[in-house]
């Protein structure tokens, strides 16, 4: 059958050229700085320091408070997407509309905000002083960093439940009371199964920030909370070793991979999982 | 359980809106502490005028979203199209793959796997500053496609084919049934396409934050710097306004949209 001339499909040629220009060999770049030296000579050298120095550590600690981060912000959003379903149609409009502005916010301003929030002498603190009680340590500390995390984050996770949740065909709810299930079996075993696709998406929109950030950690965790992104971003800014840099970043997203891999085979193992391709 | 619903919907929206409300608040302030208030005044925001340096990034971040969206909607229109009409499925699903990279891989490998790319070349061209206002456009360009390929593909998917071969079959060149036909059935995706492109480069920090030179600075990069130092309402006086503008352009966004459908339903 003759196919219609909708497009040539030389048209995308300049992308693909400028994807292959701009996307593919800059990973490469990462590949080529991260196994050579300063002189361009071939060399481990960038990622035994990593072995050597501590890295590890702040990998893990990294990877741990965006993984705590991102159970919280699903704890918290299921719920309220799934609350959202259940209000007026005007109203899941407003709503969805006040979830997605702060996401315009700049990442900045809302961290920033939230540091004079937390700080020694910042509002929390004012206010407890003025009520007579004593001042609380809450600026750089692991918490100030996970909800930084969750509190900048958590629109990327409400979104994708809500859209998940809202296509939800409610006969399926009305088959499932009718064959005998109570709302518990109900939730476990049509809602929660049906929507995990959004559940998926929105912990891969929460997890790849949060364990990459850099700005929150540095204005809510102080010196001694230090990620992975700060670290990397210090190789890059501040000593200007480009090498080790990209090593840490060649670790990084080779991490991520294999993070979301793991995610993606553990969700799919669910028994209920057959929805998720 | 419908109050209980009600209270929890109440206390997320409060969560969000919390550290928001907080810093319009201070940005009226007339002292500089931004915990206690002391006084309503605008001199924040007269002082903020007054600064050359905000009002230059305020220009350059324009500058950059602008050229940015319209360069990657222009691209990556095309390039939908033509990817659209790839014939071989592993092609297609190549190009489509490379795409989602951006998307994919967190903000600071992309700056740092670009950064790397520019001053890699720029010694090379033994130039003295490989980044520059040039290079920052080129990653925001590539950090954009994306989004304008997965806003513009589906309106192709939906796309009826006959029409087009309607277009040629009534005498129409591939060429004007592309302008005739295509474009306008796939422009309420470009339109998409381009208002998040534009939202998406005006907001960005971190793929900026390495791919910029030293005499090209933006807002979010002015904001940076700004809170490294000592904290001042002024601060807040400039995100106030710049929370205004995006929620003016958000409602505005909505009520095109609504109208959009409601044309739709009326067809």
């Amino acid at each position: 059958m003759k196919k219609t001339s909708i497009g040539n499909p030389h048209i995308a040629t300049p992308y693909v050229a400028w994807s292959v220009i701009f996307i593919v060999v800059p990973l490469l770049m990462v590949g080529y700085y991260s196994f050579t030296d300063e002189a361009g000579n071939f060399t481990f050298a960038n990622i035994s320091k990593i072995i050597e120095y501590n890295y590890l550590k702040i990998f893990g600690v990294s990877i741990l408070y965006a993984l705590v981060a991102t159970i919280i912000t699903l704890l918290i959003s299921y719920p309220l997407a799934y609350f959202m379903t259940k209000t007026k149609l005007s109203t899941q409009g407003t709503l969805m509309l006040l979830v997605m502005l702060p996401m315009w916010m700049n990442l900045l301003i809302r961290t920033y905000s939230l540091s004079n929030i937390l700080e020694r002498n910042g509002l929390i603190n004012t206010f407890l002083e003025s009520i007579g009680l004593e001042k609380v340590q809450l600026i750089n500390t692991p918490g100030a960093v996970i909800l930084g995390m969750v509190y900048n984050f958590i629109p990327y996770m409400i979104l994708p439940i809500y859209s998940a949740l809202s296509k939800l065909d409610h006969r399926l709810l009305e088959a499932s009371s009718d064959l005998g299930g109570n709302g518990f079996t109900t939730l476990k075993r049509v809602i929660i199964p049906l929507s995990m696709p959004g559940v998926i998406s929105g912990i891969t929109m929460v997890f790849v920030p949060s364990v990459s950030t850099f700005y929150i950690s540095q204005k809510l965790g102080g010196i001694r909370n230090e990620l992975i992104g700060d670290v990397i971003e210090q190789q890059f800014k501040l000593n200007s070793n480009y090498n080790l840099g990209a090593s840490l970043s060649l670790i990084l997203m080779v991490m991520i991979i294999i993070s979301l891999m793991i995610m993606n085979k553990f969700t799919a193992d669910d028994d209920d999982g057959g929805v998720i391709v | 359980m419908k109050l209980i619903s009600k209270i929890y919907i109440a206390l997320i929206i409060f969560f969000l809106y919390a550290p928001i409300a907080v810093m319009i608040f201070f940005s009226f302030n007339s002292s500089n502490s931004t915990a206690v208030f002391e006084g309503f005044s605008l001199r924040w925001y007269t002082e903020l005028f007054a600064n050359d340096t905000v009002t230059t990034a305020l220009l350059n971040t324009l500058i950059l979203a602008v050229s940015s969206a319209v360069i990657a909607t222009v691209l990556g229109s095309f390039a939908a199209v033509g990817i659209h009409s790839y014939r071989r499925k592993w092609s297609k699903g190549a190009v489509m793959s490379v795409t989602n990279i951006p998307m994919m891989n967190p903000d600071i490998v992309t700056g740092i796997s670009m950064m790397l790319l520019f001053v890699f070349f720029g010694r090379m061209l033994a130039l003295r500053n490989s980044l520059n206002f040039i290079t920052l456009l080129i990653a925001h360009v590539t950090f954009n496609l994306p989004y304008v390929i997965l806003s513009v593909m589906p309106k192709l998917r939906q796309l009826d084919t006959h029409l087009s071969e309607a277009a040629l079959d009534l005498g129409c060149t591939p060429f004007k049934a592309f302008f005739k036909v295509i474009l306008p059935s796939i422009s309420s995706g470009i339109v998409t396409g381009f208002i998040m492109t534009f939202t998406l480069s005006l907001d960005d920090f971190v793929i900026s934050y390495f791919t910029t030179g030293p005499d090209f600075q933006t807002l979010p990069l002015l904001i940076y710097s700004m809170t490294k130092r000592r904290v001042t309402p002024d601060m807040y006086a400039l995100s106030t306004l710049m929370f205004a503008a995006v929620l003016t352009l958000l409602i505005l966004f909505n009520f095109a949209q609504a109208r959009a459908t409601r044309k739709k339903a009326d067809r």
